[in-house]
Parts: C-alpha cells; structure tokens; sequence
C-alpha cells in the first residue's frame, strides 16, 4: 500500500499536477502535525471553493468586471501557489492575462479549464490523502531533510 | 529541521543580547487562510514564535496593544480590509518594525512599491522556508541601522551630530530597552557600507512616539502654527524630559508628510495647498513619466538644467556641474518600469504628499503652491511625501523636495532647486541640503530636464540635505522653506538632491544643519497616519524609504550619507537581503552608495548621495541604483509629478513607476553623479 501511495504521489508530480511547493508542505509535516499536509490541503480547498463560487457568480454578470475578476483570481492564484497546485496556477495566470486584456471570451474559456483541473486536483489529491490515512504515517517526501 | 542549526549560527551574529534569532516575535498577516497556516507552521519550524492574523486592523490592534512584543511583520500585499501597504507605513510610523512584504504578484511596480513604502523585505510566494529563515537578519539591520544614522549623521554633521547622538543616547523616552533603535537611526542604509561598529553597540533608545506624546507634539505644531514649527521651538513647547531636537525634527518631518498625505488624499479637504499644488504638478504629470532617460540621455541637459534649476532656484546661476543626476540613470535606478510618471496619477499623489509641507498643518512648507502651480518647474515642489517621516525643512526655493520619505521623516531640503526627493521610507532624515538636490532619483524631468535627478528617489530622510540653498533649516527640517523656491525657473529645480548640485554650496550648512536636525528626528515615527494617508491615496510618496538617494551635492559626503541613507535606507530596508529583488536591492542598496558617491566625489553634480554612508563612495557615475529595492516608484509615488520641474519629477515619478526592475541598473552614465560637489 505504501508503494501504491508512493506511486500515487509520483504520478501526481509527473503529471504536473504539483510542484515543488507541495513538497515544501510536505517537509513541514513532523510528528508534532502529522497531518499536516492534508489539512492545508482541505484548508485550500474550502476556501478556494468560495472563490470559485464568486468567480462564477462575476463571470455572469455582462459585462465583466474584468477588475474584480483579476482581484479574484489573483487571491485564487495565491492560495494555489502556497500549496504547489501547478497546473491550477498556470490556468491562474493565464486567466489573468485574459482578463488584463479584456478578453471576456478568453476568461470564460480559460476558467472553465481552470474548473477542469481544479476538479481533477481535488479528486486525485482526495484519493491520496485517503490512502495515506489507511496506510498509515506517512513517509512523505522522498527527499532527506 | 534547519532550524536549529540556523538558530545556532544566529546567535552569534550581531550583537543583539538576545537568543537570536531563535524565539524571534513574528507577527503574520495574510487574509488567504492558506498561506497563513502555511507560513506559520514554516516560521514555528525556524524556531521563531509566530502570532498570525488576517485582517490588518487585527494587526494593528495587536502591535499597538503590544508595542514591543514583535520584532518583525510579514504582511501579505493584498488584503480586503486594508492595503498590505497602507498597514506597513502605519507600522513603520507607530512602532517602526521591520515589515516584509509578500504577495504573489512578483512585478516590479509592486515590489517597488514595497521599496518605497519602507518595506525591508518582498517575498513573492510561495514562500520557502529558505526565505524565511534569514529574516531575522532585518530586525539586527533595523537595529544597526538606527545605530548608524546617528553615527552617520554625525560624520556628517561633522560634530553636530556626534552631539546629538549623545543626546540620543540620553534620550529615554518611552523606548523600550528591547529595541535598539536609535531614535536618529532612520537611515535605512545599507549595513555594509556604513558599518560602524560602535553605533552598533550603541543602543540608543529609540523614541516611542506613544500616542500622548505624538498629541503633545501636535498641539505643540498648531500652537506654534504649521510655519513656524520649527523642532527647536516645538522641543520648548512640548517639554518633554529627555526629548531631543533631532528627534522632534524628525518626528516632524513624518508628520509633515503625513498631513501632506492626508490632503492629498482627502479631496483637498485639508489643504488649500493640496489644491494649489495639484494644479501644478498637473503639469508635472504630463512630463509623463520621468523621462529621466532623455534627461539622461541628453546629459547635458541635465547638467544645463540642474544649472539652471539651481540657478533658479539657488538663485545663483552656479550652474554648477548641474548635477547630473543621472536622471536617466535614476530611472533605472528606481527600475522605474515605466518610465512614465504617471504624473496623472503621480500628481494627486503628490499632491497628497507634496503638499508642501505647508500643509502640514500649516508647516509653511516653503514650497510655495504658488510656485508650484505656476512653474511647472517645481518652484517648491516639495514633494515630501514623507509618508513615515516628516519631511520637513524644505528650505529650497525650487525645492522640489519629494521627500518620500516614508519612514523617515525627510526633511531638510533646503535646496532651492531641490528636488529632494527624499525617499526615505524609513525615516531617512533627508538633510538635503543640496540645492539641486535631486534627490529624487528620478526626477524627470521631462519638460525641462533639468534637474538630472539623479536617481531622485533619494528619500533620504535621512539627512538627505540637501544642501541647496543652505537655508538654515536647522528648526528643523520640517521647515520646508522652500525660499528660493521662486528661483526655480520653471523646470529647473534644483534637484536638491543632487550631490551635484551646483551651487549648492551652502550644503555644507545645511546639509550639516539637517543632518543634525535630521538625525534627531530620526526617531520619530509614531502614530502618524501618514502612511495611511500615503496609502491612501497611491501616494506617489516616494517611500522610498531607503531610496535616500539624496543627490546631495556631493560634498557633503555627510550629508550624502544623510542621503544616501535614504536610499541605501530604502534599499537595505527592502531586504535586499531577501533576495527577492533579486540582487537588485543589493544593487540599489549598493547603488545607492554609489550613488552618493558619485555625487560626493565626483562631480558636484550628481549628489547621489545615495545617503547610506556613501561618504564619497566615490562610483562612477555609475549610479547603479538599482533600484529594485527603489521601491516601486509607481506613479502613485512619484511626487516628481508635481514638480514643476516635470524634469525631475518626471524622473522621479518615472522612477517611482518604474523603478522596480531589478535589472536595471542606473549607470548614471554621463552623469557626474559622483559627489555633486556643490
């Protein structure tokens, strides 16, 4: 099991889904906060998740406040980025540019594939932490202190 | 984790008595609940103790519930309930803490902006743990720092200072034994140049401005009325045991842009001047942007202008080596990203900060408004955006003292052409007594390039002096006489801030006069809202904190310390260390130096001086001010746009908007930038 964790994890990583961050998180974990890296996680996830929500609500309004847009996802790229989410990022940012520019088209279509990955995260990163738990304490990152 | 081996080997660095860093008192702020929890658990794993929070009222509340009960601050830049930058300026003036910066937006607007506000630090997140763990390094800066500024001020002051360290040094009010910061100390400037080790040691107490006795000094101001508050009458009034001059001046000098702020921001409710100076820095706006390149670019410009600026504003057409502030060097030395002053946007927050001092309540901040308006040409276009400190004494007639000094309170401008744009976020005194002092690093201006402001940013609070017009400002330099304000003959101010400002040959007076002054005020900074107000309105202080690039003229290699401070100040104080402007701060820190120097010994035009001890650091004109660390000389900053000397306001502004890319690097080439000998 924790070989398939370890697989799991691999993957997650392989596939860009995380970044170097996420192991930032994971050294900070220690016996003191065993949990650590979960709960930041589920942490993040909550709170982006009313981000998104106001995102959404932004998007349907027309024309766009292409302002408090950027405002939005500037906070949603932040929280994204202190968890080593890579690929939620890079929709981030460019759903950013979309909107610097003004291209309502462009954000529509840039958050949608935003949602996308954003979903896709939470679903693999979900099924990891579950395993973990079942497996036991974690031995998270493969590299030494 | 690193953490213990890391609190081994901080221990032993500096002198602090302390179990540094381990045990270090940080205080978080960050609305994103995430990068809280993060950032806590990293700070916990570095062995400091950690008090988070996420709103920045909550912080605030706490810091002054427990005023010596943190060493640092990590702000995040955005925050819903109030702007990361607005919290760090209320911070640097009420209890003068260290503050990180960070944010995800890594662009240099911003990242100047951390620069010019005072920020010792950027962190772009995510944050590392790395980052983290050499923040202690910016509580023992502060420290040193403070330390230095009075012995800074005292080598320049030759004496006068070394005076008023003592007094400092007496001084005990409401400082707590645990700060060592030197009530002088506002000169942000970079450790490495001017390391003086027994100031380290020196712990001066730092003057609190608690809150009754920041209301004593008030009523102390109104009762003497805003003209005529001058430190040493306000001292008098205020009779407060223990209270010096220096510290009162510098106190005042915050306070000065702090009312400078409030009517720039408030639609000119406060400030009959604001408005007045707002038309004019209109102009000053349209210089669009500190083209300080094209005044660098025509080098001779400069020089003509700072000559003619001086002239103007000294009144004497010693057109001394104009100082070529490497205006277009200043742009790069603010890493003004865009070289454009958003005079626009600069104007109103000119205005908001340069009210000339005047504004202050009723400080006769000598700029004119008049002049302001009129000549574009910053007859006084004391742009004092002291948002932390009170710039005070901007004793030049053209003075376009943009004295952002966000920290510290700049004053002493007695340049007539000064352009003082003094940056001292951190209460850098800027003793500009430059007369063309262009101690905005960019001062660009654009309509007459004249004052080559070399890297005007020069917030040199610090003692920036300018030593323009050697109006005695030793009331304080708060006073902000711009007397020879008229002089300026529409653009050209005298840069103050320009080491090499010609003419500026009084700078030794003044620059002495203020250094003194100056550094006393050093200690000022306590519940000034001015930082608020700064904030407010995108203020185009030129908060530059450690962007003391004060232009003195160079002889003054004191008082370009006094200046230099101001940008080193700014420079030190955004943490170069963090490395996040990569390097780049080090540069401006360096540059800052360099800065000076150039001004100092070389030609007496462009007084970098880079007041951070550049005594004569005798740089080539290459004025590298990097001015990464030149906080983000938005346009918000950019007083310069007020100056009438678009020139150099130009160049500021253009600075304060630009100067943010880390890599540039302001080779004032073509500018004497050396020791604007005046």
């Amino acid at each position: 099991m924790r070989r398939q964790l370890a697989i799991m994890r691999k993957s997650l990583f392989d596939q860009g889904h995380l970044d170097e961050q996420f192991i930032e998180l994971e050294e900070l974990q220690d016996d003191a906060n065993p949990n650590f890296v979960e709960e930041v996680v589920a942490l993040y996830f909550r709170d982006s998740a009313r981000l998104i929500l106001n995102m959404e609500q932004a998007l349907e309004g027309k024309p766009f406040d292409f302002n408090k847009l950027d405002g939005y996802m500037h906070q949603f790229k932040g929280s994204s980025t202190s968890i080593g989410a890579k690929k939620v990022k890079a929709e981030s940012t460019l759903f950013r540019e979309y909107c610097r520019s003004g291209n309502a088209e462009g954000c529509v279509r840039a958050f949608q594939q935003l949602k996308k990955e954003y979903g896709t995260l939470r679903k693999k990163l979900e099924a990891y932490f579950q395993l973990a738990r079942q497996t036991g304490p974690m031995e998270t990152a493969s590299r030494p202190k | 984790m690193s953490s213990a081996s890391s609190s081994a080997a901080w221990k032993s660095a500096d002198s602090v008595p302390d179990q540094f860093p381990a045990g270090l008192r940080v205080l978080v702020v960050d609305d994103d609940p995430t990068c809280l929890i993060i950032l806590e658990k990293m700070l916990r794993t570095c062995s400091y103790e950690v008090t988070k929070c996420n709103r920045a009222e909550t912080a605030l509340a706490i810091l002054r519930e427990n005023k010596n009960g943190f060493d640092i601050v990590i702000s995040d830049v955005h925050m819903p309930d109030m702007d990361g930058f607005k919290l760090l300026e209320h911070i640097g003036l009420e209890m003068d803490l260290p503050v990180i910066m960070m944010s995800a937006d890594d662009g240099k607007h911003v990242v100047m902006k951390g620069v010019t506000h005072g920020a010792c630090d950027y962190l772009i997140k995510p944050v590392r743990m790395e980052a983290l763990k050499n923040i202690w390094q910016h509580v023992i800066r502060k420290r040193k720092n403070g330390w230095k500024d009075l012995e800074q001020s005292g080598s320049v002051e030759e004496g006068d200072r070394q005076q008023k360290q003592s007094e400092d040094a007496e001084y005990s009010s409401s400082a707590n034994e645990g700060n060592w910061k030197s009530s002088k100390k506002r000169k942000d400037d970079e450790d490495e140049t001017e390391d003086r080790d027994d100031t380290s040691t020196l712990k001066k107490p730092r003057v609190v401005w608690s809150v009754e006795l920041h209301q004593q000094f008030v009523a102390a101001v109104n009762q003497l009325g805003i003209d005529k508050a001058v430190p040493k009458k306000i001292l008098e009034l205020m009779n407060v045991p223990g209270l010096t001059r220096e510290n009162v001046a510098s106190h005042l000098q915050k306070y000065r842009l702090y009312l400078r702020r409030l009517s720039g921001v408030s639609p000119h409710a406060n400030n009959s001047f604001m408005n007045p100076q707002e038309e004019t820095f209109g102009p000053l706006s349209s210089v669009s942007g500190l083209d300080l390149q094209a005044l660098a670019a025509g080098g001779q410009l400069p020089a003509q202008c700072l000559a003619t600026l001086q002239a103007a504003a000294l009144g004497r057409s010693t057109a001394k080596s104009s100082i070529p502030m490497p205006l277009v060097d200043q742009r790069n030395i603010f890493s003004f990203e865009n070289p454009k002053l958003r005079f626009g946007e600069g104007q109103q927050q000119l205005m908001n900060t340069n009210k000339p001092i005047n504004l202050l309540h009723g400080i006769p901040t000598t700029m004119e408004p008049k002049q302001l308006t009129t000549s574009q040409s910053i007859g006084n276009i004391n742009m004092q955006v002291a948002s932390h400190g009170v710039q005070s004494s901007q004793n030049n007639s053209a003075l376009i003292n943009m004295q952002v000094a966000s920290h510290g309170v700049q004053s002493s401008q007695n340049n007539s052409a000064l352009i003082n744009m003094q940056v001292a976020s951190h209460s850098v005194q800027s003793n500009q007594n430059n007369s063309a002092l262009m101690q905005m690093g960019q001062p660009q201006f654009a309509r007459a390039p004249r004052l080559p402001l070399s890297v005007g940013q020069p917030i040199i609070s610090n003692g920036i002096a300018a030593s323009y017009n050697p109006v005695p400002q030793s009331s304080s330099m708060l006073n902000f006489p711009m007397n020879h304000a008229s002089e300026l003959p529409g653009n050209g101010f005298p840069l103050g801030s320009t080491p090499g400002m010609s003419g500026c040959t009084s700078k030794g007076t003044f620059q002495e006069d203020f250094n003194s002054e100056i550094k006393g005020s050093v200690g000022f900074m306590s519940s000034y809202d001015i930082f608020n107000n700064l904030n407010q309105h995108k203020p185009q202080n030129w908060e530059l904190q450690n962007v003391g690039m004060t232009f003195d003229d160079s002889r003054h290699s004191n008082s370009l310390q006094g200046n230099l401070d101001l940008s080193q100040s700014v420079l030190v104080q955004q943490g170069f260390s963090s490395g996040r402007m990569s390097g780049q701060n080090r540069s401006a820190a360096v540059v800052s130096k360099a800065m000076f120097s150039a001004g100092d010994s070389t030609e007496p035009g462009n007084l970098l001086n880079v007041s951070q001890h550049l005594n004569s650091l005798p740089v080539d004109n290459t004025i590298r001010v990097k001015t990464e660390s030149v906080a983000d000389v938005n346009s918000d900053n950019l007083f310069i746009d007020h100056f009438g000397q678009e020139d150099l306001m130009s160049a500021l502004l253009k600075q304060q908007q630009g100067i943010a890319p880390a890599e540039n690097e302001f080779d004032f080439d073509g500018y004497s930038l050396d020791n604007i000998q005046v």
